[in-house]
């Protein structure tokens, strides 16, 4: 350390950090020189409560890693046993399935746009987009009774089925939906001073992403072309039809644009799905106690924060014998040092948001 | 004995004027500022889709009060090792640099504290500046490397812009030739014409300087961000908090002050010697009388009786302004003869009317851009101030001056002098695109990253 | 990779007495042989687990990938299984970072998704550190196991694909497993003054809560 270098301490109480995330920068002047992340704040033992409850016990733990985008971490985990259980949900459920996964994208995203805007010190955006997350977390509410943690999915399909006007109230939020992203666009994208903040910050090139395992919207931005639903579509995604955004720098703004642009697609989503939600039943016939046959599998889908990955082994009893779950924060947050090398103090949240991490996920 | 008293009794004579005027602003404004902020709240809400504070109070309108009871009884908190008597100086000097700045602009031709400085605006200028003391000495005395840093930042951002705004000044004084702020109202009169239209890239260089000079967004990192270098006002807490919030929002009363009455025509009616145009005096006191209708129709929609009498006492006091700005135009117009007896309370009342609306504007704007866009990071902004607003403000200082000769050699007045400053105007346009050019060249061949490791841990 | 029956009884939820129709019934592969073994005796009956099932579901894998790379590797493959549609190969631990730099450069796996660890401690060898990897290019995926012992440290693939670098932490963190060649391998999860490793199965959250109970507080604990 040389004698110009300063270690500054950041967190793990702080306004930006997006949950208890502890960031030692060690600077020179203004600088950044190198930065470590400190976590485990948040480290719950989920893996190990795991190997102590039954598959569908366990489903609600899943919820509280990325507490912001529950849904999907338990479409994750239901797909992961069905397949450990050789099962497949039917149609209708699949299809219920894709159309809450992808309001739930957009709920996400939302959340990362409000707080990264309010970061950066544009004041407004983060009531605009919290006001469109109460539609979504109201349509979830109808649905399942809860709007954070919503455990919305059973193993083998659905519990619930779909109430009778949600065709209608998804239908109406995607008619507003566009033109409140454009209301975002408005105050955001064409900005001098946005710009300014997010352009050339924080740059991952496609090499590095790939060597950190970085993957969803920063792998995208940096200009891999690459999302699980269309390499290996789960769910009911190889019925629609929907691009995928891609960057070409690997800077803060482009993962704003791949990001505002995903939220589009996940609309265009959801109006195709609920055209034609097919009857029938909505759970496979799986019984009440799940004992998968002895075995492993490895099933990931695609987050809203990037690939989330479920390891569960089985030795045939009603328990699981390990469950292990691959964070897309935790790992895109080893991308952390490598984008805020070089930049200046006041870069440091900026990038921090626009990973996009949950600290809950991260730690487990 | 009795010569004291004689000497006292004549000042008081001579001065009894002003030192009312100073009494009433140093008494009544803290009580302004707090509903300042508490307007920033309500338009803050309201551009988020939101409804502000409503709870102390109707509408929360007592909300200021409750605020200045509570900083009052907070704990005074004097960090271990602060040097104390520069600690409890330093929140002193903002604010009395802020207000003793106020002293010398006229809010309306008949209130002014420091009446007819001849060196008006740079009084207001320069004791503003001496302000900047009170925040470097608030983060020395706190005794923290972070606060020190934060200081001098924000110290460096307010220097920096000291120069574009007083460069901005320039321009407009250069059409007046004096300092004396009445007498520069007196020239737009005299004119007939705002120096806001003969000299437009001036005043939105002074725009941006004074955004910069208060600490306010987009310019408001030293003390927003504060994510590792915690800004100057950190360690202050209670009363001496809000004397440094007391001197920011002050602050933003002189800044706007002296954009209206250099720029916006001070106390002036829009077109105010256009005498076809008179019945323009008629709109204020109308406009009040529909406002107060207004909150009368709206009485018996509220819930509760507090809230009724609440909106009957706003509609009450509308009706009371609107008389008191109706009086001096409507009584002429029935009794001819009082014309000349009136004609003072007109200037005075109507002056501060206009004079209050226009500065108002101004602040207004500053809140609307505080919410709508993000901040900028503190190299950007300084290097905004120094690459291009300085330079921008010197080429406009000098093509002003050009066009105020060629004026003067075809002998032009009033509105005629828009010929020769117009194309003055477009040329500084035209001159800050290319300094923004330059800029662009500039940054694109200095962006560059350290080199990096991969394995940091 | 024997199963190994389970000591605390699993709450059953729903059923007390019927084992044998409770298992799924959509696509149940011919062999579940614990259907025939006790129809009616509760509860220890539940972890029958004759030792057929692996053999059914895991089945030996062998196709061009897996013969191009033992003609590579020979003895340092162990073992190529396919459960349930994904390959797993079972590798040589002293050769692992060989291997995987080979799995990166000639087969383009170019992104390791997930490194973790089993804890199996009826074997000898009871960790399997588990490696899936995935290939942009092929858009395929693949499991590398690696075993090891109790003492024996696996090592680093950090020099092959950086983003091992967090991952193997954790396992260190959880299981205890040193990675030789590491950076800098210390718990990440955990605070660094953590005795014990978690994911173990012999690590008892009771055995913890005594344990900090009387070095805190001095006392006995009642649980």
């Amino acid at each position: 350390m040389g004698a110009d270098e300063l270690v500054i301490n950041m967190g793990p109480q702080h306004p930006s950090t997006h949950g208890v995330l502890r960031v030692k920068l060690k600077l020179d002047g203004e600088r950044v020189i190198g930065s470590e992340c400190i976590i485990g704040y948040l480290h719950r033992g989920v893996e190990k409560i795991a190997e102590n409850r039954t598959y569908q016990q366990f489903a609600p733990y899943v919820d509280r890693m990325d507490y912001v985008a529950a849904v999907s971490s338990g479409l994750g985990y239901c797909e992961a046993v069905e397949k450990l259980l050789l099962v497949e949900a039917p149609l209708r459920a699949r299809v219920i399935r894709t159309i809450l996964t992808e309001l739930q994208r957009i709920a996400s995203h939302l959340l990362w746009l409000g707080t990264h805007a309010l970061d950066i010190g544009a004041l407004t955006p983060l009531f605009y987009c919290f006001r469109e997350r109460e539609e979504i977390l109201k349509i979830f509410e109808k649905y399942c009774g809860a709007r954070l943690t919503t455990h919305a999915f059973r193993i083998g399909g659905l519990q619930y089925e779909a109430y009778d006007t949600l065709e209608k109230d998804v239908e109406r939020f995607c008619k507003d939906f566009e033109s409140r992203i454009s209301e975002y666009e408005t105050l955001l994208t064409q900005n001098r001073i946005w710009i300014g903040r997010t352009k050339g910050v924080g740059i991952l090139t496609a090499e590095d992403a790939i060597a950190f395992g970085v993957t969803g919207p920063v792998l995208r931005a940096s200009g891999v072309k690459w999302d699980i639903r269309k390499a290996a579509p789960y769910a009911a995604y190889n019925q629609y039809k929907f691009e995928i955004p891609v960057g070409t720098t690997g800077d803060t703004y482009d993962r704003y644009l791949v990001r505002m642009e995903e939220m589009r697609q996940s609309r265009l989503i959801c109006l195709q799905a609920i055209e034609n939600i097919p009857s029938g039943p909505i759970l496979a016939k799986v019984g009440k106690v799940l004992k998968p046959p002895p075995g492993e599998v490895y099933h990931a889908i695609e987050a809203p924060k990037g690939e989330i990955g479920y390891y569960i082994v089985s030795d045939g009893t009603v328990m699981p014998y390990r469950v292990h779950i691959r964070p897309p924060s935790f790992i895109n947050l080893q991308a952390f040092d490598r984008m805020v090398r070089g930049h200046l103090v006041a870069d440091v949240v900026a990038i921090i948001g626009t990973i996009d991490i949950v600290l809950g996920e991260v730690d487990r | 004995m009795n010569a004291t008293l004689q000497a006292t009794l004549e000042f008081l004579k001579l001065y009894w004027a002003p030192l009312l005027c100073g009494v009433a602003v140093v008494a009544i404004l803290p009580l302004i500022v707090g509903y300042i902020v508490l307007v920033e709240r309500k338009i803050m809400a309201d551009m988020q889709a939101r409804l502000g504070p409503m709870r102390v109070g109707p509408h929360g309108l007592l909300q200021p009060i409750a605020d200045a009871v509570k900083l009052l009884i907070k704990e005074d908190i004097i960090p271990e090792h602060a040097d104390k008597l520069v600690f409890w100086l330093a929140p002193v000097l903002s604010v009395g640099a802020g207000l003793l700045s106020l002293a010398g602009l006229a809010i309306g031709p008949a209130f002014q504290i420091a009446q007819d400085i001849n060196i008006g605006i740079l009084f207001v200028v320069g004791i503003s500046a001496l302000g900047i003391f009170g925040i470097v000495l608030g983060g020395w005395a706190s005794n923290s490397h972070y606060s020190l840093m934060g200081a001098l930042r924000s110290s460096a951002q307010l220097v920096s812009y000291e120069t574009a705004a007083g460069m901005a000044l320039v321009s407009a004084l250069l059409f007046t030739g004096t300092l004396n702020v009445k007498s520069i109202v007196e020239a737009q009169s005299k004119e007939g014409i705002w120096f806001v239209l003969l000299a437009p890239v001036a005043f939105f260089t002074y725009l941006v300087a004074s955004i910069a000079e208060t600490n306010r967004a987009p310019f408001d990192l030293p003390e927003a961000e504060s994510e590792l270098v915690a800004g100057y006002m950190t360690e202050f807490s209670g009363f001496r908090w809000s004397l440094y919030f007391l001197a920011e929002y002050t602050n933003m009363i002189v800044v706007a002050s002296v954009a209206t009455t250099l720029f916006l025509g001070g106390w002036l009616r829009p077109f105010a010697g256009v005498s076809w145009l008179n019945f323009l005096d008629f709109v204020p006191p109308l406009v009040l009388i529909a406002i107060g209708a207004y909150c009368v129709l709206r009485v018996t929609k509220q819930p509760t009786r507090v809230q009724q009498l609440f909106m009957l006492a706003v509609a009450g006091l509308c009706f009371v302004v609107a008389l008191v700005l109706a009086a001096p135009v409507v009584l002429p117009v029935i009794k001819p003869s009082l014309r000349e007896a009136v004609a003072p309370f007109y200037a005075g009342i109507h002056g501060g009317f206009w004079f209050i609306f226009k500065v108002s504007l101004y602040i207004y704007f500053f809140m609307w851009l505080r919410f709508t866009i993000p901040r900028y990071r503190f190299d950007q902004l300084m290097r905004l101030g120094w690459h291009f607003l300085i330079p921008l403000s010197i080429i406009n200082v000098l093509l002003v001056g050009v066009a105020l000769i060629a004026g003067a050699y075809f002998q032009l007045h009033g509105w005629g002098l828009l010929l020769v400053t117009t194309p003055a105007a477009i040329l500084a346009l035209v001159a800050a695109f290319l300094i923004l050019a330059i800029e662009k060249q500039h940054d694109a061949r200095q962006e560059q990253t350290a080199p990096s490791d991969f394995y940091a841990g | 990779m024997a199963d190994e029956p389970k000591e605390p009884k699993p709450p059953q939820v729903h059923t007390g007495d019927k084992p044998v129709s409770s298992t799924p019934a959509v696509s149940a592969p011919p062999g579940k042989p614990a259907d025939a073994s006790a129809p009616a005796a509760p509860p220890k009956a539940a972890a029958p687990a004759p030792p057929k099932p692996p053999v059914v579901l895991q089945t030996p894998l062998d196709n061009e990938f897996v013969t191009r790379f033992r003609t590579k590797f020979g003895a340092a493959l162990l073992e190529a299984m396919e459960d349930r549609k994904q390959a797993i190969l079972t590798v040589d631990r002293v050769r692992l970072v060989e291997i995987a730099r080979h799995l990166r450069e000639e087969e383009k796996f170019d992104m390791l998704a997930d490194l973790t660890a089993v804890d199996w401690p009826k074997r000898e060898k009871r960790f399997d550190v588990v490696l899936n990897l995935y290939s942009f290019a092929k858009n395929e995926r693949l499991r590398l196991k690696v075993w090891a012992a109790d003492a024996e440290d696996v090592p680093s693939v950090v020099s092959v694909w950086p983003t091992a670098n967090w991952q193997e932490r954790e396992v260190f963190d959880m299981f205890g497993i040193i990675f030789s060649g590491h950076p800098n391998l210390k718990r990440i999860l955990l605070p660094d003054e953590w005795q014990g490793y978690p994911l173990r199965k012999d690590y008892d959250i009771l055995q913890q809560d005594t344990a900090w109970v009387r070095e805190n507080l001095g006392i006995e604990s009642g649980q």
